[in-house]
Order: C-alpha cells, then sequence, then structure tokens
C-alpha cells in the first residue's frame, strides 16, 4: 500500500520538475511513510511514497523491466502474485526483486492491457511505457484504490488522493463543484467520476487508461460487476451455492493474508466482519489481532457483540472508545483525510481505529466490507423488497404492516397504513423503473437541497438521476429491481463513499491497509449467480452467507438483527471540540466567504441543533454535510496548506 | 403434500425459530398461541409463498384457518395448486 503521484506533458511544455514531484509525494506520506522513489524524464514524471508489507527490503519502487523500457508505479497488492511470478518466470522472464509489483511489468510485456484480466487484487497501477512513449493508468475492479487526475496548461496530473494533485502547482484551480455538490445531496456521492473540486476526476473502477501527448486521455472498461437477470443464474441448491461461498471466502482469506507483516481484522460485531474473522481462525493457523470501535453513546455501542465473537473466535482483542467529543475533536482531519462532503459522522471513528491498529504495530487489516453489497444485506433491498409485496396487491389494508419490520415506530394501523405507506414509500412506483429501490432514498437526500446558496446552484444544474441513467440504464434495464438496486449501490455507494471515503482514505490516514475478501472478484462474480430471492430469502438478508457460516459462529450472530454502522451526529457536537468546530466553520462569515450555503438557513439549522433535542435525520445529514463541505472549504479553497493539521516527516 | 410440509417447516424454523438448537414444530402447532410468529410474521410467510410459490395471496385469506399451523398452511398451498396447477415445490 502506498500514494502514487505523477506529472505527463500533453503538450509542448517545460521540463517535469523533481520539485513538482516532491511536493505531490509529499502530501502522501500518510500513505507511504516507509520510503520514497521516483523516475523522471523530460515528459514524464512518476513518484511513489512506500507502506512496505511485501518484500520489506526490495519492493522499492518505480520498478522496471529487464530492459527498462516500461515502469511502474503501484498502490495496493496483487495477492495472486506467487502463482503469476511463477507463470512468467517459466516463460523467462527475470525478476530484481520478491515484490508483487514486478510482476506487473512482467505480465504487461506479455499481455500488454490484458493483463489486467489476470491480476487478482485492489490497485491503482501507473505505467511508463518508454518505447510507446504513453502512459497507462488503471484501477482494480471494484474501485478499491483511488486515482485521481486532472489537466492544466498542457500537463496531465494524477495521484493517489487529490490533495497531492493541488500540491504540484499553486495555480491548479481549487473550487467546490456545485454542481457536484448538489449531487452529494441527493445521492451522497457524486453522480459520474467527479470529484467535488471541479475538473478533478477519478478513473472509473474497472477501468484502465491510456495517456499520450497530443492525444490526451482514452479510458476503457476490463470488467463490470456481472450482475445478471435472474433467469440467468444457475440453478443450485441454497446448499450448494452456500458450500462454493465457503470455499471461495476461504481462498480469498488466504490469499489476502499474504504479507510479510502481520495482519489483523476489524470486528464490529456484525456478521461480515465475523465471518472474516472465523474463517481466518478456522482455516489458517493464524494468530489473529481483531479490532474494534465502542461507543460511549449505548446506542451506537457493539461492544457486547464484539466481545462475544472475540471469545467464540479466541481473538487477541483490542478497542477504541469513541465519545462525542473524540468524533467532534478529529472531524476536520477525517475530511482532509476523505476529500469529499460527507452526510455522516461515520468515518471519525474508523479514522480513530486505523491510528489504534497503527499504534498497536500492524499495517493491515482484513474487513467485512462488500458482503451487504454483493451478498444482499442492506436495509434499502429489504425496503425494496415490502414495497414491491404491497405493490403486489395494493387494494391490501394488511401488506403494509410489513413495513414494521424495518422501521418498528412507524404507527401503522391495517385501515390507515396503506395511504400512508403509498405516499411515503411509493409502492405504486412501478417495479420497472431501474432506479425503483433508491428513489425513497434519493427524494429524502434531496431534502438537503434548499439549503444550497441560489448563486452556488446554476440554473441549468444537471439532474444527477438523469446522469446516472445515463451511465448506468442500459446495464439495469435487464435486471430485476432486486438486482439492479444491488448493482447500483456497489456501482455507487460502495465505490464512492464506503470505500473511499470511510475505507481506504481514513485506513490510509494512518498508514494502514484495508482488505476486503468479500471483494475478490471470484466472490464477487459467484454472488452475482446467486438468484435474487435466494440472496435474500423472504426478509433473510445474506441467506447464503449465514448458511456458508453456520457451523463457524455463534447462533446469536448468525441470527442478529442487522445494524446498521453509524456513529452520533449532531449529538457529536454537543461538547466543547464540537462547539469550537461548529464556531469556526459554521460562523456567518465563514459561510458567507465560502458562499456555498444559504447564511440565514445554516444559521437556524445551528441554532435548533444547539437546543439539545433528538434531531430527525434530515437536521443531521445537513448539520455533518454543510459542516464538511465548509471544512473543504477552509482547507482546500481558501487556505490550502501542505501540511494543514501539523507535520509529517519529510522526505 | 409432504413436500410442502417439509418446506413449510424448514422456513419457520429457520426463519422464526432461527435453527436453535432442538427446534422441532409440530404439524398442528398453533403459530401464534405458541408465540412463534407475531401478525407481521405471517406477512413474511405470505411473501415467501408468494416468492417460493408464484401464488398471490388476498387478505380475505390471511386467516388462522389458513395460516395457524403447518397443516393448515400445507392444504392452503395443495388447494391454491390444484387451482392454479402450481407444482408442489
Amino acid at each position: 500500500m502506498c500514494g502514487i503521484a505523477g506529472i505527463l506533458n500533453i503538450s509542448n511544455n517545460p521540463l517535469i520538475e523533481r520539485s513538482s514531484l516532491e511536493q505531490m509525494i509529499g502530501m502522501l506520506r500518510h500513505r507511504g511513510p516507509d520510503g520514497s522513489g521516483f523516475f523522471l524524464r523530460h515528459q514524464v514524471g512518476l513518484a511513489h511514497s512506500r507502506l512496505s508489507i511485501i518484500d520489506l527490503e526490495g519492493g522499492a519502487q518505480p520498478i522496471c523491466n529487464e530492459d527498462q523500457t516500461l515502469w511502474v508505479i503501484f498502490n495496493g497488492e496483487i495477492f495472486n502474485y506467487p502463482e503469476l511470478r511463477r507463470d512468467l518466470e517459466l516463460r523467462g522472464h527475470r525478476f530484481s526483486t520478491q515484490s508483487d509489483t514486478e510482476v506487473i511489468v512482467h505480465l504487461f510485456e506479455e499481455k500488454g492491457e490484458r493483463c489486467l484480466e489476470e491480476l487478482n487484487g485492489q490497485f491503482a497501477i501507473a505505467l511508463w511505457d518508454e518505447r510507446k512513449q504513453k502512459l497507462f493508468l488503471a484501477r482494480d475492479r471494484m474501485g478499491i484504490r483511488p486515482l485521481f487526475y486532472t489537466t492544466h496548461n498542457g500537463r496531465f496530473y494524477f495521484a493517489s488522493e487529490v490533495k497531492a494533485i493541488f500540491a504540484a502547482d499553486a495555480t491548479i484551480p481549487r473550487t467546490i463543484d456545485p454542481e457536484v455538490l448538489a449531487e452529494v445531496f441527493t445521492l451522497w456521492m457524486p453522480a459520474d467520476r467527479d470529484s467535488i473540486f471541479r475538473g478533478v476526476r477519478q478513473l472509473a473502477a474497472g477501468h484502465y487508461a491510456w495517456v499520450e501527448s497530443g492525444y490526451g486521455m482514452r479510458e476503457s472498461a476490463y470488467w463490470d460487476i456481472p450482475f445478471c437477470p435472474p433467469q440467468h443464474c444457475r440453478e443450485k441448491t441454497e446448499g450448494a451455492y452456500a458450500e462454493e461461498l465457503k470455499e471461495l471466502l476461504v481462498d480469498a482469506v488466504r490469499l489476502q493474508l499474504r504479507a510479510d507483516v502481520p495482519v489483523g481484522a476489524y470486528l464490529s460485531g456484525g456478521l461480515d466482519s465475523s465471518a472474516i474473522t472465523s474463517l481466518v481462525r478456522r482455516y489458517t493457523t493464524n494468530q489473529l489481532k481483531t479490532f474494534s470501535v465502542t461507543f460511549s453513546d449505548s446506542s451506537y455501542d457493539e461492544s457486547r457483540e464484539q466481545q462475544e465473537v472475540s471469545a467464540f473466535l479466541g481473538t487477541d482483542h483490542a478497542a477504541v472508545n469513541c465519545s462525542y467529543d473524540d468524533i467532534a475533536a478529529v472531524f476536520p482531519k477525517v475530511v482532509w483525510h476523505a476529500e469529499n462532503v460527507l452526510l455522516r459522522t461515520a468515518p471519525a471513528p474508523l479514522f480513530l481505529l486505523s491510528r489504534l491498529v497503527r499504534e498497536s504495530g500492524y499495517k493491515v487489516v482484513l474487513t467485512g466490507e462488500g458482503a451487504d453489497e454483493i451478498l444482499g444485506g442492506y436495509d434499502i433491498f429489504k425496503e425494496a423488497k415490502i414495497r414491491a409485496f404491497i405493490h403486489r396487491n395494493r387494494q391490501s389494508h394488511l401488506r403494509p404492516l410489513l413495513l414494521k419490520r424495518l422501521y418498528p415506530y412507524l404507527a401503522l394501523s391495517p385501515t390507515g397504513s396503506a395511504a400512508y405507506a403509498e405516499r411515503f414509500f411509493a409502492t405504486d412506483a412501478s417495479l420497472d423503473d431501474p432506479f425503483y429501490a433508491h428513489r425513497p432514498r434519493w427524494k429524502t437526500t434531496a431534502w438537503l437541497r434548499p439549503f444550497l446558496c441560489d448563486d452556488s446552484m446554476p440554473s441549468h444544474h444537471r439532474d444527477p438521476v438523469e446522469t446516472l441513467a445515463a451511465i448506468y440504464g442500459e446495464k439495469l434495464a435487464g435486471l430485476d429491481f432486486f438486482t439492479a438496486a444491488q448493482y447500483l449501490e456497489s456501482k455507487t455507494l460502495l465505490t464512492n463513499y464506503l470505500l473511499s471515503s470511510q475505507g481506504d482514505r481514513m485506513a490510509m490516514a494512518h498508514s494502514v491497509e484495508g482488505r476486503f475478501p468479500f471483494l475478490d472478484h471470484r466472490v464477487v462474480e459467484f454472488a452475482c449467480q446467486i438468484p435474487p430471492h435466494l440472496r435474500m430469502k423472504v426478509l433473510n438478508e445474506k441467506n447464503i452467507l449465514k448458511k456458508a457460516l453456520a457451523d463457524g459462529l455463534p447462533t446469536s450472530i448468525l441470527f442478529r438483527k442487522k445494524q446498521p454502522y453509524m456513529a452520533p451526529d449532531i449529538a457529536s457536537f454537543s461538547g466543547k471540540a464540537g462547539q469550537e468546530c461548529s464556531e469556526r466553520y459554521l460562523s456567518d462569515q465563514a459561510v458567507a466567504d465560502a458562499g456555498l450555503f444559504r447564511p440565514v438557513a445554516v444559521r437556524q439549522l445551528v441554532a435548533k441543533c444547539q437546543k439539545g433535542q433528538k434531531q430527525g435525520f434530515r437536521e443531521n445529514m445537513a448539520f455533518i454535510g454543510i459542516l464538511s463541505a465548509q471544512i473543504i472549504h477552509e482547507h482546500y479553497v481558501k487556505n490550502f496548506q501542505t501540511r494543514p493539521f501539523g507535520p509529517e516527516p519529510t522526505i | 403434500m409432504q413436500n410442502y410440509a417439509t418446506q413449510i417447516k424448514a422456513f419457520i424454523i429457520e426463519n422464526f425459530l432461527f435453527n436453535a438448537e432442538g427446534s422441532s414444530l409440530g404439524d398442528d402447532e398453533s403459530f401464534l398461541e405458541n408465540g412463534i410468529i407475531d401478525s407481521t410474521g405471517i406477512l413474511e410467510v405470505v411473501a415467501w409463498i408468494e416468492e417460493t410459490f408464484g401464488i398471490r395471496v388476498p387478505d380475505s385469506d390471511l386467516l388462522p384457518e389458513n395460516f395457524d399451523t403447518v397443516q393448515r398452511l400445507t392444504t392452503y398451498l395443495q388447494r391454491n395448486a390444484d387451482k392454479h396447477g402450481v407444482p408442489a415445490g
């Protein structure tokens, strides 16, 4: 795991300066504190900061092929590198290191861009082809590792994080894109590949690109999540699906434990991280250290379940407790690392957790991320199933009562519920709508948009849902509503929010690499073959996973009601640290300076939040969304500094 | 008949008794009286029937006479299968 950055002249320009590369990579020291390396030619420069995990002595980058015509920098892991290396050596390739990175250059020599099909891993790759004078960029299938880029004054800049791009040249514009902000205030994330910064985009998951002087950038997809219509799924018994899933997960875990440093695991107390921990303990000989977050606010705390799983599986367990003030105190740093507008504080405890991991002497953790998307676990899927169940018999006064399974607080009565449910959950929506499951979420998130300043809302702003339809419409059209929801959730929220703002960026903030066995592409491809009615059997989420793990976890964990991972939002800002945060970033002056939000509306929201009463989710999302946008404005737009939160070691 | 009863029992044991050790379910055991399934849970059973057997269940059928025991549900499914030509599982 590492940070990568680079510059390519795409029109006649002065030679690339080493100082620009040093400034870029200096911003990525948290991703790779163990060393750095540079490759510099007249028209191209590559830089790398290293977190050494495999081949601790010999794996420094950039790495080249035998005749030094291909140079690669790489962020991530190729888990199947020993097998690939064996094949390449049989074909005559000579290796000069033991690292997984070197496999890439030799495999690229053999197969060109098709080498990506053989990689099992999580990666962002930049490879300079000296012969062709072209830059090759690639990103892993699920978008676990980031890769941002922009063009400015005839130069193409790319980096693992946006802050490195901005550090390359002070004249690169740093503005929040109001259209993207409006998208985040509807969808939770940018609709397309944009970042929150105007002109800075990211290479999409499962894509590669060629960049060359005079021609610019050409992107292509090499893989997509192969969800398919139910009639194309394989016919098997639930037991057979469960057995095969278990075999694949065991192998994914086995591969992802490959490292020359000890590997730990996150343990939330829920099914997914418990499943990974169980597989590590049962099918490998590894001793295992597990890490978790606990909360002072008992309504978010899962320490009892964490201890239960840890005791059951015999792991060496450590936890970090989060108070309201702990969350508020780190929130500005969290946003600095996330580089995105957040609608929840949930990344903050994970920031504190990665600090605990690092302080415990670990650099690598396995996590359960991705299971909910690919194996059918989220409440949004469940809600869609219940809506469809109501939809099948709209005359029924009884069916809306099933909504109580998801929303126990709803005051539903057999006579009054149908009309209420129909209005709120749009049960009359067409099942052919490719966004059937997601529309209620987007509708309620869009309630935040009135906070946006008129000036920041262009009169011809694009409709975020239409943008999604343009990108994913064709793929979604052939899918049933349940599978469509899974595909969309995987392509949008998973890649552009959970794996980035909550995953990669929070772990890397403390130089920790997260690994995700559920996102091994073989597991994903297999999960897509399970018929949707077995992925979630009636309302039993992740049905096949539970069967696969039946003998490996306590029954109480297997059948525990699903708890979405959340942290206190507004409540976290009720203490001293929170007050200071509000005063700094949400003052009338700060809001007026940024020009993103209506100052009167923000003032009223802050006043309402300070009354200390329980707030609705609209208020919670609005408060965190506005606060994080203001933090981004302060530290990226108005006052961009290379080290806004204190020193890191210099190169 | 036996096939329906087996499937119903498996679903109810898995979904409402959570495969608890020694779970057993008599054919004539009342779901409601024994606290196995509450009134909302019955709707999950309906959703399962629709998902698994392709039968549409109207509100008017949602009566203890049809849904309160394995035996009664089996009869209900059999009757609907005869009516609509739905194969038994």
